[in-house]
């Protein structure tokens, strides 16, 4: 109940902010939305979209389209996998197969239980670490399958 | 502005702001596309419309590219075929090797193109990813693995209907055209009219057949199967196989049904008569206490659903009317137990329709004590086509049947509903005989004729003047709800319907009619009417004797179940 009190106020901030009707204003209030609950849901993107006149399937398609927003919330743990060009041929791609495979996750997806998300992300601009993981912001460089292992064992021993 | 460009070596005359296909199309020099839809926003998508143009680095697209004072265009050299070639090739790369068991088969826009490029064999196989048949919707089936990412059927949606039901979902090779959270079109906010159908050059997006239930039900010695036709019937028929667009026509259909298998044939038309008499008596009622104007009819599904969903602020405004389909499925219903002495489950009424909505409201209303639905299928004129086919029935061999069954006496105004503007004009000659007591005179309403997507019209009955506006295109009702909430406040009556022109133009239709064939489609209705001798509503005797020995008065509370329908909203979630 108090959460959705808490939602329902974001929102109405944000619509007497965002015009009623002007589209434009569609990316900036997904952004603080994403900021403020970390994922957008249903009812959130009926009510964007009722205030700024767009069918809902337009709100989502937007969404959709950029990485930045999600529909379901990342994990205590965010591990993010770069796969730009650099990243890529150091061979990140047999890196993030390890993670899903200890983690039990698809990149894109967050663990049952909440803690663990992984993704993987177009370059993250440090080539001259590559291959780079990034788990809630903390860049971890040139790193391997091993080391990465280890990491993630730390982590799962201080599960929230 | 004019100016001469050279196409193929030939001079020919351009204007400033027209594309370079817009030319080409004037002088007859075909260029194929799978993704352009006249009338609508270029986006250059499939690329198949690629020209070479002296002086440009690249082949540019013909369908968005303006063309040019100094421009010299070769619209038909082998690096433009080859390219042609290669995208097709790599449009199929992903595409399923089905078509031998595809409702598109023969009809498909992407096949025909695969033989014209002589295409013989799979040249590029792409990975493909699996994705799930939508199939929940009563009206459309949605199979993306068919897409080719047109995006035909988005600016339908969204440009015409103003819906936007489906839209590109995700980026790169991996964007699909989807819903949100992927929800069945079933649930989400889409209006079923199956203009997107009409549009899809693939098999991605067909309407839910009902052949097969038909067929059963034909080959069931325990049911009573009797079909319903809309006026767009024999015009449709006629476009496929050929005939002569005669009064005959209808009777030859008539035949035709009864050879396939239907008992008994009925003409929708009677029930839009009944109609007619409901919603004038409504009317008549609302401009005498002046609450709940403007009027909006409310005959076409879509429509109704659109208000439904996503304006629901104007469900008291809507007629509460039903609509023919559904009054004449009932009244079939009723007729068929009393006369021919069989149970209500026993009768199976198919109606034979140029829309996909009407599947879905065909499964909104069951008789109260006997739970037995209305209208037990409905076959898009596409379909009806297809089982005449299937059926082996030789045109030219049947001879045309007179009209037999109860119910065919029908005035032209029922036949008028075939297309915008029409069931108007249809409304109002009854309205003026209810509201004055006198005939409407001349009949003819020229405003509210032609071609176009909007028609406005000041009509004086009485001593009152009657403003009535006819919509069609749900994006053009959109806009037409806008300039009532802005302050609009004169209009009586709104005729709106879903599909841009009207039922002519229906979601059921047959695929990629030109303009021609829905001016021809109208003609043939607009005859009718002119020959015919009963042309209102109220003057039909069929209808007058239902009202003196079983329905009472017009909009009255007796007849509520058989005639009226109480409405409520829906929000997506």
């Amino acid at each position: 109940m108090q959460q959705d009190d808490i939602m329902e106020q974001l929102l109405l901030d944000l619509f007497s902010k965002y015009p009623a009707g002007k589209k434009e204003g569609l990316i900036p209030i997904l952004q603080e939305i994403q900021e403020e609950k970390g994922s957008l849901t249903g009812e959130i993107l009926t009510a964007v979209a009722q205030h700024l006149e767009l069918p809902v399937n337009k709100v989502y398609g937007v969404a959709a389209f950029y990485n930045q927003f999600l529909f379901r919330p990342h994990g205590a743990f965010h591990i993010q996998v770069c796969d730009g060009t650099g990243c890529h041929l150091g061979g990140s791609v047999s890196l993030l197969t390890a993670v899903e495979k200890f983690l039990k996750i698809k990149a894109g997806n967050t663990s049952r239980d909440g803690q663990f998300s992984l993704e993987a992300v177009p370059c993250m601009g440090a080539c001259d670490q590559s291959p780079v993981i990034s788990i809630n912001g903390e860049r971890y460089p040139r790193i391997n399958e091993e080391e990465l292992r280890k990491i993630i064992g730390v982590i799962k021993e201080k599960k929230v | 502005m004019q100016f001469e460009i050279e196409v193929n070596d030939e001079h020919v005359i351009a204007r400033r702001g027209e594309t370079i296909k817009n030319v080409l199309d004037r002088i007859g020099v075909k260029v194929p596309t799978l993704c352009h839809i006249n009338g609508f926003t270029p986006t250059g998508n499939c690329r198949l419309c690629v020209v070479e143009v002296d002086g440009l680095p690249g082949l540019v697209p013909s369908c968005s590219h303006p063309v040019e004072e100094w421009m010299k265009i070769r619209t038909h050299t082998p690096r433009v075929l080859k390219a042609r070639k290669t995208l097709v090739e790599l449009l199929l790369a992903g595409h399923p090797n089905d078509c031998l068991y595809c409702e598109k088969n023969g009809r498909c826009e992407l096949q025909e193109l695969s033989y014209e490029m002589q295409i013989r064999e799979r040249k590029y196989q792409s990975r493909r990813i699996p994705v799930q048949i939508d199939k929940a919707c009563p009206s459309i089936e949605r199979d993306p693995a068919k897409c080719i990412l047109c995006e035909r059927c988005i600016r339908v949606c969204n440009e015409m209907i103003g819906v936007g039901a489906i839209e590109i979902i995700g980026r790169g090779s991996e964007s699909r055209i989807g819903t949100t959270y992927n929800k069945g079109l079933n649930t989400n906010a889409c209006v079923k009219c199956g203009q997107c159908i009409t549009v899809c050059p693939t098999g991605a997006l067909i309407e839910k057949t009902a052949i097969h239930t038909v067929l059963e039900a034909l080959n069931n010695p325990r049911l009573y199967p009797v079909v319903q036709f809309s006026p767009t019937l024999p015009a449709a028929i006629a476009e496929e196989f050929n005939l002569k667009s005669t009064k005959d026509v209808l009777n030859i259909v008539r035949a035709a049904m009864k050879k396939m298998g239907f008992r008994q044939v009925f003409d929708i038309s009677m029930a839009a008569d009944l109609t007619l008499m409901e919603e004038a008596a409504e009317i008549a009622e609302r401009i005498r206490t002046q609450e709940g104007l403007p009027f909006f009819t409310s005959c076409c599904p879509s429509w109704v659903r659109y208000v439904e969903e996503l304006k629901p602020v104007y469900l008291s405004s809507l007629s509460t009317t039903r609509s023919p389909q559904q009054i004449m499925g009932r009244m079939i219903k009723q007729y068929i137990t009393t006369s021919a002495g069989q149970k209500a489950e026993d009768v199976f009424v198919v109606s034979a329709m140029p829309c996909t909505a009407k599947k879905e409201e065909a499964g909104k209303d069951f008789i109260k004590d006997t739970q037995v639905p209305f209208v037990d299928a409905v076959l898009t004129n596409r379909e009806i086509i297809k089982l005449i086919h299937l059926m082996g029935i030789d045109f030219s061999f049947l001879e045309p049947e007179p009209e037999d069954s109860a119910f065919s006496i029908r005035s032209s105004s029922g036949k008028l509903f075939g297309m915008a503007g029409g069931h108007l004009e249809g409304l109002i000659r009854t309205l003026h005989f209810q509201m004055t007591g006198q005939e409407m005179n001349p009949l003819k309403i020229q405003d509210l004729r032609g071609l176009k997507t909007r028609k406005e019209a000041r009509i004086k009955i009485g001593k009152q003047i009657i403003n009535v506006v006819s919509v069609s295109g749900l994006a053009h009702a959109k806009h037409l709800l806008e300039e009532i909430e802005a302050g609009r406040r004169e209009i009586h009556i709104v005729e709106v319907m879903a599909c841009p022109y009207g039922c002519l133009n229906g979601g059921g239709q047959r695929q990629g009619a030109d303009e021609k064939s829905l001016k021809s489609r109208m003609k043939i209705l607009y005859d009718i009417d002119e020959e015919e001798i009963i042309k209102a509503a109220h003057k039909n005797p069929t209808i007058t004797g239902l009202y003196e020995n079983f329905l009472g008065k017009p909009n009255n509370d007796r007849d509520r179940e058989f005639l009226h329908v109480s409405r409520v909203a829906r929000q997506e979630k």
